[in-house]
């Protein structure tokens, strides 16, 4: 239970001398990467927080105002390096939205698959690191085991296990065969054991339940009002997930529930991550019964995608539109206009404010990052509790700090 | 559902509707943003403010004002999405801040002072959170340049004999 104390700092200049001000990170193996916290403490119990951020600023938003539509993909790569497709699929939906593209229904479907295997990505890593941070190692390693095996699936399907760069404009780089279905249908069999793994050491596990129940604790009033989402929203009773409420890819046609949990504290959003693995693999297995045949770019004469490689380097038509595609002041038209465009990523709602004004790349890309609004709340949630509850918290709300400070 | 009438009625006629694809915004003179934002909050049930930033118009085609401030305001009761969009022109560049209505708005508006200069008043804390403190310009702003103008390799440099 938080510790009752004065929500604010003592006035009295006698009263705050003896408080303590301990410096976390900026390099700290718990803060994962590089962010820092000023705590000011009394004895053990934390009284404030004060978060410094932006070491890993580097400017994405003003570099999507340079490249074009399909490049800056390969930044947005770069922002969540947990999931990256998640990102791409998240910009390219923006993307669409603006130029009025209806995707075809087998790239629905495979970007669907695609944003699901990164959500399993994700709470993996997230699971495994907020356990590790507080001592409990082996849980980490057999979701680093299955982490691996996703970035085989991605490797196959793209050519690239990290920063996959697969989305595009009205499409994906390279469709993907049967031999790659057959394998992400031996992963998804292979998952439960791990979920069942995870669960055994950490959910009854007495330590981990010690050191995150109670901890943390946000209530359902606070999270909306900071404006928390994906999963920190849902373990404290917000029902809200974009995939249901605003349903974009495929997402109407499967069936998946809505994981919430009550607590609101480390303990709940340890719960809904792990039951998401598990509604995550049910959305795959049924969208890989269902993923239909033909065409996965859109149709491919409208000078909206990019031709395959082969008919690039093979043929005339191909070469043709190749360049209007590319060239400035060619190929497709795009509106003078801006929109809010966001999915639900596994950290979140991921949005893109998008100003175009009828150039092939954007006026102005402004992200929404999950992480960013998640760690404005932690100096709200980290307040009353004891020094050892700052990792358990940090590790619980899932910061990455290159989306961070983008 | 929203009408327009019910803001026309109680902020006036200079609030404009329009709407692209699924997005439907109201653009309100920066005068009066508050009040239709307070509005909104309070009596709309717009309980969480999903995202707000800035936009510069300076090389945009057609364009009349510096600014655009956007508000992209969420009622998580029925999961209806609003835009709210306010114009700034220097030498004016302070807005009331929201952070009073919604406390997500505390780094987000941080955020759009560190990369567009626009202050807010009534703000608890507002720094610059993403560039250094040392930092004089705002980055995002159009005329501002790509590779900058040279901030990275003038910072002061603190040797281990002098900290």
């Amino acid at each position: 239970m938080p510790l009752t104390l004065a929500d604010t700092l003592p006035t009295d200049a006698n009263e705050r001398e003896y408080l303590w001000t301990l410096n976390f990170g900026p390099q700290h193996p718990a803060t994962h990467t590089t962010l820092r916290i000023v705590l000011t403490l009394d004895g053990e119990k934390v009284i404030d927080a004060l978060p410094h951020i932006g070491y890993l600023h580097s400017g994405f938003e003003k570099l999507g105002e340079h490249l074009d539509f399909n490049q800056y993909v390969t930044i947005v790569d770069r922002m969540n390096y947990i999931s990256p497709v998640a990102n791409e699929i998240a910009w390219h939906h923006a993307v669409e939205k603006l130029l009025g593209i209806e995707l075809t229904p087998r790239c629905k479907y495979l970007r669907t698959i695609f944003a699901e295997l990164m959500r399993l990505h994700d709470h993996l890593l997230n699971v495994g690191t907020a356990a590790l941070d507080l001592g409990a190692f082996t849980a980490f390693l057999y979701g680093f085991q299955q982490r691996e095996n996703i970035y085989d699936l991605v490797e196959y399907a793209s050519g690239q296990r990290f920063h996959a760069s697969y989305t595009r404009v009205g499409g994906v780089l390279f469709d993907v065969n049967n031999a790659w279905v057959d394998r992400v249908r031996k992963f998804v069999k292979s998952m439960p054991a791990t979920i069942q793994e995870i669960d055994k050491l950490l959910t009854r596990n007495r330590i981990f339940i010690d050191r995150t129940k109670g901890i943390g604790v946000l209530t359902k009033e606070d999270a909306i009002n900071y404006g928390a989402t994906g999963p920190i929203a849902r373990a404290s009773g917000v029902v809200r997930d974009l995939r249901k409420d605003e349903p974009y890819l495929a997402y109407n046609e499967l069936d998946f529930k809505v994981i919430c949990a009550e607590g609101g504290d480390c303990y709940a959003r340890f719960l809904v991550r792990m039951h998401e693995m598990a509604e995550s693999l049910k959305i795959i297995e049924q969208a890989l019964e269902n993923i239909p045949e033909g065409p996965v770019n859109i149709d491919a004469v409208s000078d909206m995608v990019l031709p395959a490689k082969p008919a690039v380097y093979r043929s005339i038509e191909g070469l043709i539109q190749h360049f209007e595609v590319l060239m400035p002041n060619r190929g497709y038209e795009v509106p003078c206009e801006e929109l809010y465009a966001a999915t639900e990523a596994p950290n979140g709602e991921l949005g893109f404010y998008l100003v175009a004004d009828g150039k092939h790349r954007a006026y102005r890309a402004r992200t929404r990052p999950p992480s960013y609004i998640h760690f404005a709340l932690f100096p709200h949630m980290i307040r009353g509790y004891q020094l050892s509850d700052v990792v358990a918290v940090l590790g619980s709300i899932n910061i990455i700090a290159a989306e961070l400070d983008r | 559902m929203l009408a327009l009438k019910t803001l026309h009625d109680r902020f006036g006629y200079e609030i404009t509707e329009s709407s692209f694809r699924d997005n439907r915004r109201y653009t309100v003179p920066c005068g009066k943003v508050y009040h239709v934002l307070e509005f909104l909050w309070g009596e709309c049930g717009f309980d969480m403010l999903a995202d707000l930033t800035a936009v510069d118009y300076l090389e945009y085609p057609g364009a009349t004002d510096r600014f655009g401030v956007v508000y992209v305001l969420v009622n998580t009761t029925t999961g209806q999405r609003l835009i709210v969009k306010t114009h700034l022109n220097p030498p004016e560049s302070e807005l009331p801040s929201v952070y009073p209505l919604w406390r997500s708005a505390d780094w987000m508006e941080r955020e759009v002072f560190d990369m567009f200069g626009i202050t807010f008043a009534g703000h608890p804390d507002l720094r610059r959170i993403l560039s250094p403190d040392e930092f004089t310009a705002h980055p995002l702003r159009k005329d501002y340049p790509l590779k900058g103008r040279g901030e990275r390799h003038n910072f002061p440099v603190i040797t281990r004999a002098e900290s």
